[in-house]
């Protein structure tokens, strides 16, 4: 018991109020702060003669974007197409090359990361001189690299490097590839593609039930291939093949501009886009490499042994005891490293491959100048996917969470 | 933790707080140097050597403002910027004047709060192809790669351009100018388009200077001048009329060498007036009375500075053509100092 | 089976010396052993069809891969070293690295490294436009700044703990008043009053932790006495940037090149440090308000990339502003830079602040330590050491990513390299590929050398937690 005169606890003492106090101070200053940022902002748009607001999505774009899967998509044409479809553009190509990068990424950096921890010398010395090299210079500089480097090694545009004779080939102005024209009745493939995975999820969820129950297997995976290439297939041919082939055309007489490969025929990769998947993938690369070695190291020898100790064959001890085990470890920094070759993908504005921030928050905010509006546009979209990656991170460490009993 | 944000932009703003009010003369007196945002790098108009030194016509129209204002045409910092940057840099008061070859267009004056002082330099934009191409005129480009960069007028006017002729194109737009040059160098592109000017620049950096050609058609209407900003009138004319001395210097036959003695040696009440020697022209825009002959002294003449930075004996090869003074076929005319 | 060997052991054969002492194994000694256990003990298993199959293909893929690295190493030097132009002693700039095609001296089809290029260049690529006159106090900072970083990291020195504080302390203002000249535009005035406040409240927070004005002031004289502290540090900072040192003062858009990179990230990760110890105390705080608050600081700036943020501080921060308030081009991307990487940073020292056992936060309640006490004297010094490898590896994020200043307009050493590509008279086909080859190699070095670092520590670290 204390002695003081006052022997009520004084109410600044608690913990509670005072933690209320600072939080409500916090609030009010970053509320002024808010406000004074707004309150400036305002006030120099005012003195420049600038207004806010999101009309100017609406305004006709006048330039032309180099041809890539937005522009495909949204038909983009000069002097019709709104800065609403630049900013689409610009989202569907960040995310192509995002999509295509953190798929050669992830097979490029499993490969290097098992390499790693080869007993055999050369593998393991070309992985980790190939990480130590790649992680140890800024990305941007491989960016420029990789596109000179593609550039300088390319065939020139009135001449090309047939990689399939008439199917596929490159120059300097790009990979040509055959491009798929669906026509009338291809909707009944794609409806059997759908099927096809809801059958395979389906089938996946009752052979681990049968497998739980009776001890059975069910050869899930094979089954799913057959599935998934075959209904559709099937559908393809019986529905009399409506998909067409646009085929590249390459051409060497004629007049020397008209030479080369034609615009319009084939669908082609550009060489920026190359040269962005390469350094994206290959950096990328380099991180997972070593994600995936810590994630294999950190699983314990003697998991492996008591496996083999119950007849376990080692490519189901690599399949249900390892691999399962290791992805705890590996998957949380692997889905960050995900997130950076995205939010990196940004870096293609110096190279001109017409991704968000080079066409977006560059050509098209040159030209209306609506800084604070498209700027605002181009973060929410990173942002948007960093929360929804969050989140399936959130619901996936849940559900490989160690169950202790 | 906007809390610290406030707290460094209060620290900051003791430590680097310049001014950007009304008055841009008193500021740029009071620190002592005109600030001048120019280019990351276009030889002939602003470019930085070795060691850093600016030189170009852009730059000496800094130069010659800086030398109206101190009598000195050190007097002067460059920021270099890109074409994005700029125009938030010349509003936000980083920089004083903007002398980046920058279009004067409606848009800009209205829209964007500037004020373009004048034109330093008519352009145009057109188009460079490789001589191996064997293409002489531009309407026989359908079909076309076209290398360019960004932030400028020149995708809207290319676009417009190849629309108009109905022919087809594919642009590859990069962000700074050096990694177009290295692009169309290594053959990425058939064309390479920007304003004429910038192409006489570029081409000095090819492999192969001389296997380029820049074909007739000039498609665009592109007048390049210094910019202020909007809102203050004495800095306004200060830059305008120091455009305006230099060009009348050289239509009165002042250069940087004989101007002192012309001004001693001369009757002629316009040279008078402009050297300083009669009126207070000076005094009225907030400078001293000698600010032309500083300003020419500095730089030299309008046709000096040309023919110093991107004239025929520059690597740049420019003619004079439309910049050239009215009174010699150009379209070049000063309002007289009067 | 073993029963009836005991059974019989009459017939069994009992061994009444050593057996001769075998070689081993050819697969198991010499060059041959550690050949085949090194690289063919994958490849040699011919047992059965599929081993074969597996073992062939396995060789293939070794060799193809042995050539593809020795064949890219090959180019690699070749390109850097032996077949590159090392000097240019007639002064011929650009023809010094001019084939025969081009009209120079090189035979024909020559592709490599042009190193006259890189020497003329280096003063700015190293100082930027940095007057020539005052160099030296670049070369002092950097020097001092060397030596004491040296000092700090070799183990059993003396008096590394206050060399420390004095790099983080002194040095920074130091460096300051050298690279830019210091004598800023300081309002005496102020810092007199500032002191003048803070003795007051110094005073005052003495007196309180006295018990002069009562019980409820005794606990929050510790706020005073902070704030009291923090003033008196300002001003102290703010009278020694004001003062005269009669050094040229140098703007810093005449940095440039290596100075402005090392600046960048120094700068970034100092700063950043203790936002981000602040950031994630607040993220693990059970005021839900400030952890909400820290939580979305930390998400939002770690959720987008860092060239919107750079975009954002050089374009939209002049709007944010008061007229007439403007930042320096460097200052406003190193605001950037630094709230990026404290979002970072705070995530790292999170991850220290949940490896500390719980026992940890009980004893330092038990003992009467205030959250402030606790956090400093137990927590943090045992969280912070946890995460330096984690912090040394930021770090090296961070310093890769100073290069995307050059996009804004900043002449770091890929931005200064990228400005004298445009000088035409070093104009050659390998121009761009050796300024490159340059910046990737200085980049190389500093970032190789740091996570060697980062691995020393994590050994360190981890022997020290497992004995």
């Amino acid at each position: 018991m204390t002695d003081r005169p006052n022997s009520s606890v004084n109410w600044l003492n608690d913990a509670r109020i005072r933690g209320v106090i600072f939080q409500i101070l916090l609030v009010l200053s970053l509320i002024a702060s808010a406000w004074w940022i707004v309150d400036n902002t305002l006030t120099n748009l005012a003195d420049s003669g600038k207004t806010l607001g999101f009309r100017f999505l609406d305004e006709t774009a006048g330039f032309q974007i180099g041809q890539t899967l937005g522009t495909w998509l949204f038909s983009y044409e000069a002097g019709k197409s709104t800065y609403l479809d630049i900013y689409f553009i610009g989202i569907v190509n960040t995310f192509l090359v995002a999509a295509l990068g953190i798929f050669l990424a992830t097979i490029l950096g499993f490969l290097m990361g098992i390499m790693r921890l080869s007993q055999n010398l050369i593998l393991r010395g070309f992985a980790t001189v190939y990480v130590e090299l790649l992680r140890n210079v800024p990305l941007l500089l491989q960016l420029f690299f990789w596109y000179f480097a593609v550039l300088r090694s390319l065939p020139g545009r009135r001449d090309a490097f047939e990689i399939v004779p008439g199917f596929a080939g490159m120059n300097i102005t790009g990979l040509y590839l055959p491009a798929p024209q669906p026509q009338d009745g291809f909707i009944y493939t794609v409806i059997a593609l759908v099927l096809a995975i809801i059958i395979t999820f389906v089938m996946s969820g009752w052979a681990r039930k049968r497998q739980e129950t009776t001890g059975q297997t069910f050869p899930v995976f094979w089954t799913s291939v057959g599935l998934l290439i075959g209904l559709p297939l099937i559908t393809l041919f019986a529905t009399g093949n409506p998909l067409d082939w646009s085929l590249p055309e390459f051409k060497d007489t004629g007049p020397k501009l008209r030479q080369g490969y034609q615009s319009g025929a084939g669908m082609v990769m550009i060489p920026e886009m190359i040269a962005v998947l390469l350094a994206l993938s290959l950096y990328t690369a380099a991180f997972i490499a070593e994600i995936v070695r810590a994630g294999i190291l950190a699983v314990n020898k003697g998991q492996t042994e008591a496996s083999y100790a119950v007849g376990l064959r080692p490519g189901i001890t690599l399949r249900l005891v390892i691999i399962p085990q290791a992805l705890r470890v590996i998957v949380p920094p692997l889905t960050s490293q995900y997130l950076n070759l995205t939010k990196n993908s940004s870096l293609a504005v110096a190279i001109a491959y017409p991704e968000l921030v080079s066409i977006f928050a560059g050509t098209a905010l040159n030209q209306v100048g609506k800084e604070i509006e498209m700027i605002f546009m181009m973060m929410s979209v990173y942002l948007t996917f960093s929360i929804l990656t969050a989140a399936f991170m959130n619901w996936f460490n849940a559900r490989v969470k160690l169950v202790e009993r | 933790m906007k809390k610290l944000t406030f707290a460094i932009a209060g620290v900051a703003a003791v430590a680097f707080a310049a001014s950007a009010n009304a008055a841009t003369l008193d500021d740029v007196k009071a620190k002592g140097f005109v600030q001048c945002g120019v280019s990351q790098g276009l030889p002939g108009f602003s470019n930085a050597d070795d060691s850093g030194n600016w030189a170009g016509i852009d730059v000496d129209m800094c130069r010659a403002v800086a030398a109206a204002i101190f009598g000195d045409g050190n007097a002067v910092k460059f920021t270099p910027l890109s074409a994005k940057q700029r125009f938030t840099a010349l509003a936000s008061g980083e920089v004083d004047i903007l002398s980046r070859n920058t279009t004067w267009t409606m848009t800009r004056d209205t829209q964007l709060g500037l004020n373009f002082a004048g034109v330093n330099y008519y352009d145009g934009q057109g188009m460079m192809v490789p001589v191996d191409l064997g293409v002489s005129s531009a309407t026989e480009l359908d079909g076309a790669n076209i290398c360019t960069n960004t932030g400028t007028t020149t995708e809207l006017n290319i676009t417009d351009y190849f629309r108009e002729k109905g022919m087809s194109f594919n642009l590859v737009a990069f962000e700074k100018a050096d990694e177009v040059v290295a692009a169309y160098d290594a053959g990425r592109c058939d064309v390479y388009t920007t304003d004429r000017s910038g192409l006489a620049a570029q081409r000095t950096k090819l492999t192969n200077p001389d296997a380029h050609v820049v074909l007739p058609e000039i498609i665009s209407k592109e007048p390049l001048g210094p910019v202020v900003r909007q809102g203050d009138d004495q800095w306004f004319n200060i830059v305008r009329w120091t455009l305006n001395a230099l060009i009348n210097a050289e239509e009165m036959g002042i250069t940087a060498d004989n101007a002192a003695a012309r001004l001693g040696g001369t009757t002629n009440p316009a040279i008078k007036r402009l050297l300083g020697g009669e009126g207070s022209f000076g005094e009225e825009l907030g400078l001293s009375n000698d600010w032309a002959l500083n300003a020419i002294q500095a730089v030299g003449n309008y046709g000096e500075s040309y023919e110093a930075n991107v004239g025929p004996n520059t690597p740049l090869k420019l003619d004079r053509g439309v910049n050239q003074l009215w009174s010699k076929g150009g379209i070049l005319y000063a309002a007289p100092i009067r | 089976m073993s029963k009836k060997v005991t059974m019989d052991n009459k017939l069994a054969f009992v061994r009444t010396e050593d057996a001769p002492i075998l070689p081993p194994p050819a697969s198991e000694a010499g060059i041959t052993g550690w050949l085949y256990q090194n690289i063919f003990a994958s490849m040699s298993d011919f047992s059965s069809a599929g081993a074969s199959i597996r073992s062939v293909l396995m060789g293939l893929f070794s060799f193809g891969l042995l050539y593809v690295g020795i064949t890219q190493l090959w180019g690699l030097l070749d390109f850097a070293i032996f077949s590159a132009v090392w000097s240019d002693p007639d002064g011929l700039k650009r023809e010094a690295c001019w084939t025969v095609e081009q009209g120079g001296q090189l035979p024909a089809g020559w592709h490599a490294a042009c190193w006259p290029f890189i020497a003329a260049k280096l003063k700015f690529l190293t100082y930027g436009a940095y007057p020539a006159d005052e160099l030296w106090r670049v070369n002092l900072a950097g020097f001092v700044g060397l030596v004491g970083l040296v000092y700090v990291l070799i183990e059993g020195l003396p008096a590394r703990r206050h060399v420390g504080i004095l790099m983080l302390t002194i040095y920074p203002l130091m460096a300051f008043i050298l690279l830019t000249g210091g004598n800023l535009d300081v309002d005496y005035g102020n810092v007199g009053l500032y002191v003048l406040i803070s003795l007051g409240l110094i005073t005052m927070a003495r007196m309180g932790a006295a018990g002069r004005f009562g019980s409820s002031f005794q606990d929050l004289s510790g706020i005073f006495s902070v704030a009291g502290w923090l003033l008196i540090v300002y001003a102290v900072i703010l009278s020694v940037v004001g003062v005269d040192t009669s050094l040229e003062p140098v703007d810093t858009r005449d940095w440039g090149g290596l100075l402005i990179t090392l600046v960048v990230a120094i700068t970034g990760i100092v700063a950043s440090l203790p936002l981000g110890i602040l950031l994630a105390l607040g993220r693990r705080s059970n005021m839900p308000v400030t952890r909400l608050i820290c939580t979305i600081f930390i998400e939002f700036w770690r959720g987008v990339p860092l060239i919107t943020v750079l975009f954002m501080a050089s374009v939209m921060l002049p709007l944010f502003l008061p007229e007439g308030v403007n930042f320096d081009n460097l200052l406003r991307a190193l605001i950037g830079v630094m709230l990026f990487s404290a979002a970072y940073m705070a995530e790292v020292v999170r991850g220290g602040l949940q490896a500390i056992d719980k026992g940890q936060y009980e004893g330092a309640d038990a003992v009467g330590l205030s959250y402030w006490q606790s956090m400093r004297l137990i927590i943090l010094p045992q969280a912070l050491t946890h995460v330096i490898p984690g912090i040394v590896n930021t770090f090296i994020g961070l310093f890769k990513d100073t290069t995307l200043v050059s996009i804004v307009g900043i002449f770091d050493l890929l931005g200064g390299v990228q400005s004298t590509l445009a000088d035409a008279a070093w104009s050659t086909p390998v121009q761009g590929l050796t300024g490159y080859l340059f910046v990737s190699v200085i980049f190389f070095i500093f970032c190789f050398g740091m996570s060697r670092y980062s691995i020393y520590m994590e050994r360190k670290l981890s022997r020290g937690r497992s004995h």
